[in-house]
Parts: structure tokens; C-alpha cells; sequence
């Protein structure tokens, strides 16, 4: 059954569907209920499941997420919004310290099948703690799966595969993207945690990118095919886990990769992508693999955000400057 | 409707139904509970004191890294877990060890945490007593979560939650508190106020006119007790547990106590607090006071408290012979217990660290096992 879906009508659906399917399945956070979420996410869940199963919280996201350890020990499957990234750092210690550690401190006993809702990045125009980017602290931190979509069929078929999850996930849902329709097949199976995907083939460069920046680096490759060159376009997906497999046969087809990411750069996601391509695909690599990432700056205020965010210009670059000379 | 502010306020004087000489306060503003339950808390608390001190010992032999004592806080330990049923729930804090041996955890259990063995040592679903915690008060919304969950599955369940004076400065405290009001949930947040916070004392804690106090702000009724009174205790946190149980919402008790020891093994507390004012706290022992009562009633004899000294030994070799042993760890469940299945990341590092055990390991020995360091022979 194919639709028409923004990515926030996916999301929405996901959640509707596994509560639907699940009854142990509840949604909570700050303005979730009535409102339907600041973004809409969770619009109409209270309506049609019930005030026990949706509901609006007190404002203090380290409560949220330590009420909903509570309820995944009990056996709940817990979905908590945080509203926007940088509001979830009041959670930090909860989510590092508990969230992550409680399988491993109970030695399987007691998992936490439990979903941190982050709406994150830029490009929205947002001010100050509406636009960072937070996936480095999350994915550093062992005991969480970190996921991150970049279109609707797999920002529903993730968010179904992170809510089915016994262990806890950080589900980062990038801002800019929320309202770029596309189809959507519900009937596809649930896609699996931590597969990485081929967006777009190509045989002269790979980019490796993730959220956000998926639909910088599609651009890229197009803009690249009119001048001749034929980058291929890596979409992670998951963070932790990492799919070194798909993303180490794309760099070993073309020999180049430029990795792609809007978070800044120094201690990233991004550094740690290349340095595990560059160590498990040095034989194949002609050229150093790249980064193309925000500034190391604090995230800039809206009307300067544009000199932070990577864009087409700046990965055509670094990929102009993979020593295409020495072939 | 919104309760009436007054009606949240704990009374002036904490609650006592036994005096520091043993004798019972008259009258008494809540009902004694029963010999056979008083005489039940005596045990446990003799028990309890044994292990702290069998703790403190472990510590100096080099079995434990560190030992959070709760000597001196033995009736707030054992009442917290003798007012729960079964299918409540406890949630415990570093110090509050004791309160695990009495909820029913084997003692050796309770120190896997504290010897390095691993990070938590029962098992959780079965007694129904959530891991030791470290951060302070981050236990707190998890106690909330699990009493809500209990609610919408429509179970009887009680949490009883502890914290210590200084966790109720931490954001945790205020969230938990906040959220269990809202939520209505069936929690009982019982604060230690042992009165210091490793060296800082509670008027630099709050300024609060007492720790009961702030339950008011988040509409839970406060109530104060003598910390060092089992009876009260069992009273105070009976009549808190029973209304949780029928529909009440939380409660908020704050047990009036002192920490006779230091904070742990690497502290020194003579750096911070007055010879004197120890001496004080050692005149009101929970354990005498409550032996005192029950052998001047006649509810138990000498041949009584022999038989529980008698089990507190045993529980004490026990312990020890526990702890003297070496365990075998094996090094794949470091990545057994990270995600419900290791990830490729994962298996690699098990497959790098096998290697290594292989190469470490003298021919004829191969094995995928290696000893802990262990402590002192």
C-alpha cells in the first residue's frame, strides 16, 4: 500500500500503528497530547488511543526520560519526545548514565525497550537551542542505538524497528525534513537496525552521509553528474551500530569518499566514519577520505546558519580535491 | 481539587514512639505497631548492624573498594523494606545496603557492586529492589515510572523510594517529586536525613524549615520522623505505603537520623564534625532503644537476642566466605550485556580480546577465561 506521506505524517503513522499494535506502547513528553507536538509528530494519538497511552508531562525532560525507565522496568514500551535537541540535555544524565547502562549493569536483566524522540539539526530557520546537532554524544555512548532517516518510508520503517527494539534508541528526526513528502510503502517489513543504504550508485566517489545531510549530498551527486563525474550516495541511517560493511564496499567501488555531515566536525560522527573507512579500506583509497562538516562553532544564529551548513559548493569541493590527478 | 496547603505540612516534631532511653512516648501521635512486627525489625536490625560492620572489615581486608556505611541508620534501613509486600517495589541508593538484606537479597548479593565483581549483583524482577544507584536522586523518576506503569496496569503496587539529604538538592528530587504528584503515582519517597552530605552539613544543603517541607511545593504531604525510632518508622511509612496502596498519591517522608561513620571508607570525618556531637547520636541508637523497649515489655528475652546474634554471625561468615572467593570471569559477557545482540563493532572487539586471552594463556591452559585481579590474598 503506497502513500503519499511527509516525513511527519510517517512518523505520526509509525507511532499510531505500533500503538495500535502494541497496547504496552505509550507517548509522553511536553506538549504531545492536545497539541499534537510542536511539530505535529504525535497529532491525534491522544484522541484516538486515550489520555493513559498519550500524554502531556511536566516541563523537564530529565523527568520524562527517567519516568520512562521506570515504566520500561515495568513493562512499558515507553516513546518520549524531546521536543527539540538541545532541550534534551537536562536528560543527559539519565539518558548516559541509566538509559544506556541498565542492560549492561543488570547483566540482561533488566532491558529498557524504550524511544528518545529528538527533533534535531539546523536549517530552519530556529534560534539558539533549536538547530544542534547532538548524534556524537548519543552514539558515543555505548548501550543506545542511535538512528537517524532521511526520507518517510524509512522514518516510518525505523521508527517501527526502534519502537519493536528491546534496547533503548535515539531517535533523531532531522527538523528540515519533516515536511518533504514522498511514497511511502507501510507494507514493507520493518527495516533492520543498523544497515546503511545505497541512495544513489555511482563509481568515481562515495559520499557517506546521514539525516540531514542525505539530501546535500544527493544534491551534490547531481550537480557532480552534469559535470561528468559519478558520485555514489551512502544514506547510514544507523549510527550505533554502524554498517562498516555497506558503507566499506561503496568506498572500495570508487576508491574516494567524502563524508558528509552538519554537525561540526572535531571529535564527530564524521571523524569516526573516517577513520573506520580509512583503516579498513586503505588498499583501495587513491586519495585521505574527507570531511565535509558544520563549522566548530556553537550552532550560528538563523541568518548566518547558511555559512555553518555544509552545501553543494562545499562537497563538490572536497571531492574536486581527492587527487583525481594521480589516475 | 487542590489540597489544602496546611494539610501538607509536616508537624513541628518528628514523630517518636520510642524515646532515646527506650521507653515509649506518651502520648503517642501514631499507633505502636505490633510486638511480633517490632520484634521482627529488631532482628533485621541486628542483622544489619552486623553487616555494616562485617562490611566495614571486608573493606580494610581489601574485598570491597569502598563501603558506604549506614551504622546508626539501621531502623530507617530495615523499616523501609519491612513495610513493603512482596510485589512492591524498593529503590535503593548507595548506602542503603542494609535495607536490601532486609528486603530479603542475600547480603553477598548486595556488595557485587561495592567488591567489582560487576555493576549490580540480584536479581531485580524477582525481589523486586532496582540496582543501587550513584548518581544522586536519578533513581527517583525511575521509582515514579515504575509505580505509573503499575497503575495503568491496574496493580496494587507501591514504590518506596530512599534518597539522602543531599540528594534532595539535586534536580532528579525535584523532577521525581513533581512528576509523581501529577501522575498521582503510588510512590513513597523516604529521605535519609543522616545530616551530612559527605562534609557539607544540611544548612548548606537547604534552607528549608526541614526536608518534609518541600513535599508542600509539589501538593505531597510531608511528614517528619525520628529516624533513629523503628516504631515510628514502621508507623509513619505503614500509614504513607497503606495510602499510596489505596489511591492516596505520594508521600514524603523525612527520617531525622545521623551517619555514625564516615561517608565511606576514604573519608575522615573528624575533618568536618565534632567528637561531641557524634557522641550525642551514639546516646540515641536506634538498635539499644529498641532493645531496651522490647526486653523491659518482656517481648524478648536473653535467649532471644542470643538466637539473633546467632544468625547475624552466620550471616557475617557467610559474607565472608563469600567474598573470599576469586571469581572466573569470562571475557565475552563484557559484550553480552551491552544490546540485547552485540553489534558487528562488538563481536570484532570480543574476537580481538579472545585472541589476546589465547596469546596470555601458557599451552595445555587454552581457554577463553581469564581470573580477575581480585583483592588481597
Amino acid at each position: 500500500m503506497n502513500e503519499k506521506l511527509t516525513m511527519a505524517q510517517a512518523l505520526n503513522r509509525a507511532l499510531r500503528d505500533a500503538m495500535a499494535a502494541d497496547g504496552t506502547v505509550s507517548v509522553f513528553g511536553e506538549d504531545v497530547g492536545r497539541l499534537g507536538g510542536v511539530f505535529r509528530i504525535t497529532d491525534g494519538l491522544t484522541a484516538e488511543f486515550g489520555e493513559a497511552r498519550c500524554f502531556d508531562t511536566p516541563l523537564a525532560e530529565a523527568g520524562i526520560v527517567g519516568v520512562a525507565v521506570g515504566m520500561a522496568m515495568n513493562g512499558m514500551r515507553p516513546v518520549v519526545e524531546m521536543q527539540f535537541d538541545a532541550f534534551a540535555y537536562p536528560a543527559f544524565e539519565q539518558i548516559t548514565s541509566h538509559v544506556a547502562k541498565m542492560r549492561n549493569r543488570t547483566r540482561g536483566q533488566v532491558a529498557l525497550p524504550m524511544v528518545i524522540r529528538v527533533p534535531y539539526a539546523g536549517g530552519i530557520g530556529g534560534v539558539e537551542h533549536h538547530s544542534d546537532s547532538s548524534e556524537a554524544y548519543f552514539a558515543h555512548t555505548p548501550g543506545l542505538h542511535v538512528l537517524t532517516p532521511s526520507d518517510p518510508a524509512d522514518a516510518y520503517g525505523l521508527l517501527r524497528a526502534a519502537i519493536a527494539s528491546d534496547d533503548p534508541v535515539v531517535f533523531l528526526e532531522p527538523k528540515k525534513l519533516y515536511f518533504g513528502a514522498d511514497e511511502v510503502d507501510l507494507d514493507l517489513p520493518v527495516a533492520p537496525i543498523g544497515r546503511a543504504v545505497v541512495r544513489r550508485p555511482g563509481t568515481d566517489a562515495t559520499l557517506i552521509a546521514y539525516g540531514p545531510s542525505v539530501p546535500v549530498a544527493l544534491d551534490a551527486a547531481a550537480a557532480a553528474s552534469a559535470e561528468g563525474r559519478s558520485l555514489q550516495v551512502v544514506d547510514v541511517r544507523s549510527l550505533q551500530p554502524f554498517d562498516d560493511e555497506t558503507v566499506c564496499r561503496a568506498v572500495r567501488s570508487t576508491g574516494r569518499a567524502v563524508v558528509v555531515a552538519e554537525a561540526p566536525g572535531f571529535v564527530s560522527v564524521a571523524s569516526e566514519i573516517a577513520a573506520r573507512v580509512t583503516e579498513r579500506c586503505w588498499d583501495a583509497l587513491v586519495a585521505p577520505v574527507r570531511r565535509v562538516t558544520g563549522l566548530d562553532i556553537p550552532y550560528p544564529p538563523p541568518k548566518l546558519e547558511h555559512l555553518h551548513l555544509p552545501d553543494v559548493d562545499r562537497v563538490l569541493d572536497a571531492v574536486d580535491d581527492l587527487r583525481w590527478e594521480t589516475v | 481539587m487542590r489540597p489544602d496547603p496546611e494539610g501538607l505540612l509536616p508537624a513541628t516534631e518528628p514523630v517518636t514512639l520510642i524515646d532515646s532511653d527506650g521507653a515509649p512516648v506518651t502520648p503517642a501521635r501514631a499507633v505502636v505497631p505490633s510486638t511480633p512486627d517490632l520484634v521482627a525489625a529488631l532482628g533485621a536490625m541486628i542483622t544489619a548492624r552486623r553487616f555494616n560492620d562485617q562490611a566495614y572489615a571486608l573493606v580494610r581486608q581489601g574485598r570491597l573498594a569502598v563501603y558506604p556505611s549506614s551504622h546508626g541508620q539501621e531502623a530507617c534501613q530495615v523499616a523501609a523494606a519491612q513495610v513493603l509486600s512482596d510485589g512492591d517495589w524498593l529503590f535503593p541508593t548507595y548506602r542503603d545496603t542494609a535495607a536490601v538484606v532486609a528486603r530479603g537479597v542475600d547480603p553477598g548479593q548486595t556488595l557485587t557492586l561495592l567488591s567489582g565483581e560487576w555493576h549490580h549483583g540480584w536479581d531485580v524482577a524477582a525481589h523486586r529492589v532496582a540496582p543501587l544507584t550513584t548518581p544522586l536522586a536519578t533513581q527517583l523518576p525511575h521509582a515514579v515510572g515504575v509505580a505509573h506503569a503499575a497503575r495503568l496496569r491496574g496493580e496494587d503496587t507501591v514504590v518506596l523510594a530512599l534518597c539522602g539529604d543531599g540528594g534532595t538538592s539535586e534536580g532528579d528530587f525535584h523532577e521525581a517529586l513533581n512528576f509523581a504528584a501529577v501522575l498521582h503515582a503510588p510512590v513513597v519517597f523516604l529521605v535519609q536525613n543522616n545530616t551530612f552530605a559527605i562534609s557539607v552539613p544540611l544548612s548548606r544543603q537547604t534552607a528549608a524549615p526541614s526536608l518534609a517541607h518541600k513535599g508542600a511545593g509539589y501538593g505531597i504531604p510531608g511528614e517528619r520522623v525520628d529516624g533513629n525510632d523503628v516504631a515510628a518508622l514502621l508507623a509513619v511509612l505503614g500509614e504513607a505505603v497503606a495510602a499510596a496502596r489505596t489511591g492516596g498519591g505520594p508521600r514524603l517522608v523525612e527520617a531525622h537520623t545521623y551517619r555514625m561513620q564516615a561517608h565511606t571508607n576514604a573519608d575522615d570525618a573528624t575533618r568536618y564534625r565534632d567528637a561531641d556531637e557524634v557522641a550525642a547520636w551514639s546516646r540515641r541508637d536506634p538498635v539499644e532503644r529498641l532493645r531496651t523497649f522490647l526486653t523491659r515489655r518482656g517481648d524478648v528475652d536473653e535467649a532471644r537476642l542470643a538466637a539473633f546474634a546467632d544468625d547475624a554471625e552466620r550471616m557475617a561468615a557467610t559474607l565472608r566466605e563469600e567474598l573470599a572467593t576469586d571469581h572466573r570471569h569470562d571475557p565475552s559477557e563484557l559484550f553480552e550485556h551491552v544490546y540485547a545482540t552485540p553489534t558487528p563493532q562488538l563481536r570484532e572487539q570480543l574476537a580481538l580480546l579472545r585472541d589476546e586471552a589465547a596469546r596470555d594463556t601458557p599451552a595445555g591452559e587454552a581457554s577463553a577465561t581469564a581470573t580477575t585481579a581480585g583483592g588481597a590474598r
